[in-house]
């Protein structure tokens, strides 16, 4: 390939056709979008597990419990799918039918997931039975993270290119970004690509030792703010070639148009002062989608509600926005911080903002942060929207921005 | 499109890899059921105070990534990429005990800090202040394959100039006993459990005594049957026959699946040398890294280890090395290597 033709590939704009979803506000795309236009949270206390810290910890629980799940699913009682898996094979399915895909082995068709605990949820429960307790046995190689990408691969029929990322909370934006890099290469035709993460009592804790964790419903970007939520939540969506699309005459509900992973090389755990890392991703996306930052409509940022990202985030969007900030907000006070899944959640909803012309709220939000004093957009608000910035960061210093075009 | 080379190979192995030139003559047969890898002294590598709170997967990880860099003469890598299968398992299972044990009371940050799965990745971007492309792969006997994917990606598609890329896992101290317990005596497993770490220098530049990294594919699932139609399809598409593959590597682990290998074996003429390494490095889910420094080594040192033939040995001059490696008939890997 000549140079020219090849800046060309890698600036190719990929289609969505697809998408599905499970949340804490619902079990399908058009439940979650009704929950947004309604601005109805789905934070509650927990009840799918047993913790020490249930009265002092609010969460994001997907609502139907594992016996509902395997009857849904129509998987065999005696099968070891975690919650993992299930949570994700039920948004897969969602995507794939979404997408009017009859034949998955048509095209060369890829699984990407990402997941931050995997079988976690199971392990956790039987860990000190592992050596006595045969019905628990099955749970030891259910473990590893990609347990459940296989069996969801497995379920939809894709026997090529399977993978799984764990980049802590930007892994399924990592997951969407490989994706449509298989496609612009070549090596795919058509990708299903996302994430996985159920509550475990492992994250947690985690999280509590952190000192991260609110007691109440979390407040992103708000000056008082008192850390976050976790949620559980899985969603996928299936990219696919311009091939595809000319020859099928496919419907293509939006595009992936620009992505950037950076590191911020500051810390295992917390962000920079100056949000480095997110500066550079976002820069990066936007200079491949070949946009200016003022034709960005919609920021869905990643707002935790930490005291450590929302001040570092709003640090790197005024870097990359300078006094022109657009429409911001973090859904994460709907849905709690999903942790592996959130870039797909949001991926999601970065395309029903397209297709809808709206903003979704940023709930909870009172008092500006002092020192940056961003206000996030608080009610839906409806405006033509062309371009979508979506960004997820993590553990790690992994910092990664979407993109999304009508 | 880019040609993507390997600059450098670094692993610290069950054997002594890391600070010997490379040779096997000394290697010692794995005898018991867990083998740790023989550990340099991380001291010279690492700073005290960081190494105090590093498991061992992390440990390796960064030397290896460290001395990799090195040898290739790279300051700063356009992109860090690392497989791990179990993740930092060491840290993972610290924290677990500690919630267990406490009733999710009294219970410090640290353990949970360093048990994400990209600590490795992160780690290096932090110690070399890296702030470039960042990615960690974990499905199983896949996680270091689907890092070098990406890796190749980056390097053929211009987007990077130069990548580190590795494949690190640490055996841990309760699951792996777990893992062991449920593996079938007769059908499983038959080479020790193991860990280690292997990283690699990509570039897109052609450098004397560089091996080209000419293809990698991945299968999720496949059929004994399919081995030798998918094997001679991939030497196709790079305009290959079997008879113009000097050594093939395969990840034997004594398990009933070697019979996947056995199909791949049976493809080559006798005067392709067949190889084997897992019962010297033992059986991990980024073992395959090891294979691959093994066939790097062998194409830059034009020399095959004695403890690495399995069958067929041919004294052919060496110029290309097909690795095929797969766990329990799953997560399949071709790689085809050239100088």
């Amino acid at each position: 390939m000549k140079k020219t033709d090849q800046n060309k590939a890698l600036n190719t704009k990929i289609a969505i056709t697809g998408m599905g979803i499970i949340s804490a506000i619902g079990n399908s795309v058009p439940e979650n979008l009704e929950a947004l236009l309604a601005s109805r949270s789905g934070i509650t206390s927990i009840s799918s597990l047993q913790t020490h810290h249930a009265n002092s910890i609010k969460v994001g629980e997907v609502k139907l419990t594992n016996t509902q799940l395997i009857d849904i699913l129509n998987i065999p009682k005696n099968s070891v799918f975690t919650r993992t898996a299930l949570l994700g094979l039920y948004a897969a399915k969602h995507a794939v039918s979404s997408a009017n895909i009859t034949s998955v082995n048509a095209y060369k068709t890829g699984f990407i997931s990402s997941t931050s605990v995997g079988g976690m949820d199971k392990t956790e429960r039987h860990l000190k039975e592992f050596s006595s307790n045969r019905e628990s046995q099955k749970y030891i190689n259910s473990h590893h993270a990609g347990d459940s990408t296989q069996k969801i691969a497995d379920a939809l029929g894709i026997t090529g290119f399977v993978t799984t990322i764990s980049t802590a909370c930007s892994s399924a934006a990592n997951a969407i970004m490989l994706g449509a890099r298989l496609i612009k290469a070549g090596i795919l035709d058509r990708v299903i690509v996302g994430g996985v993460d159920p509550l475990s009592k492992f994250t947690i804790n985690g999280f509590k030792t952190l000192m991260i964790l609110s007691d109440s419903d979390c407040r992103p970007f708000d000056a008082d703010r008192t850390g976050l939520n976790l949620g559980e939540a899985a969603a996928y969506l299936v990219l696919e070639s311009q091939d595809i699309i000319d020859k099928e005459d496919k419907k293509v509900l939006a595009y992936l148009s620009g992505y950037g992973n950076a590191n911020d090389a500051f810390h295992q755990t917390a962000s920079s002062e100056n949000g480095d890392g997110a500066f550079l991703a976002m820069q990066k996306a936007l200079k491949m989608a070949q946009l200016d930052p003022d034709e960005i409509n919609y920021i869905n940022a990643h707002g935790t509600a930490t005291a450590n990202n929302d001040l570092s985030e709003s640090v790197a969007i005024k870097r990359v926005f300078g006094n022109s900030v657009p429409d911001f907000s973090s859904t994460k006070a709907f849905t709690g911080h999903t942790l592996a899944a959130a870039g797909a959640i949001e991926a999601v909803y970065s395309v029903l903002a397209l297709q809808e012309n709206v903003v979704f709220p940023n709930l909870s939000f009172k008092t500006p942060i002092a020192t940056t004093l961003l206000h996030p957009v608080t009610t839906v608000k409806r405006k033509d929207i062309q371009n979508v910035l979506s960004n997820s960061f993590g553990f790690g210093g992994n910092c990664s921005t979407l993109i999304f075009s009508k | 499109m880019k040609a993507c080379y390997i600059h450098s190979a670094v692993s610290i192995s069950a054997q002594n890899t890391f600070e010997t030139v490379f040779n096997l003559s000394e290697s010692k047969p794995l005898t018991s059921r867990k083998a740790n890898s023989n550990h340099p002294p991380y001291k010279t590598y690492i700073a005290p105070a960081a190494l105090r709170r590093m498991a061992t997967g992390v440990k390796m990880g960064v030397t290896t990534g460290k001395k990799a860099l090195e040898k290739a003469n790279i300051t700063m890598p356009d992109a860090v990429l690392t497989g791990t299968g179990m993740g930092c398992i060491e840290d993972t299972e610290t924290f677990l005990n500690t919630i267990i044990a406490n009733e999710e009371a009294y219970l410090t940050p640290t353990s949970f800090i360093q048990s994400t799965h990209n600590t490795v990745g992160a780690q290096i971007a932090l110690g070399l202040k890296c702030k470039a492309y960042n990615n960690t792969y974990v499905h199983g006997a896949l996680s270091f394959e689907s890092a070098l994917l990406d890796a190749k990606l980056l390097i053929n598609t211009d987007e990077s100039q130069s990548v580190l890329v590795g494949g690190v896992d640490e055996l841990g101290k309760e699951f792996i006993d777990y893992t062991i317990l449920v593996e079938d005596q007769n059908n499983g497993v038959k080479v020790p459990f193991s860990e280690g770490a292997s990283f690699f220098v990509l570039s897109s530049e052609k450098q004397e005594k560089a091996i080209l990294l000419n293809s990698l594919k991945t299968y999720s699932n496949l059929t004994e049957q399919e081995i030798p139609k998918v094997l001679n399809a991939f030497l196709l598409e790079n305009n290959y026959q079997t008879q113009d593959i000097d050594a093939v590597i395969c990840g034997n682990n004594g398990s009933v699946s070697d019979s996947y290998y056995n199909q791949a074996r049976a493809v080559f003429p006798i005067t392709t040398s067949q190889l084997h390494y897992k019962h010297l490095f033992g059986e991990f889910f980024t073992a395959s890294a090891i294979g691959l420094f093994l066939g790097v080594s062998i194409l830059q040192n034009q020399h095959i280890p004695d403890a690495l033939v399995l069958g067929d040995y041919s004294k052919n001059s060496l110029k290309t090395i097909v690795l095929y490696n797969q766990f329990n008939g799953r997560d399949h890997s071709f790689i085809l290597l050239s100088i």
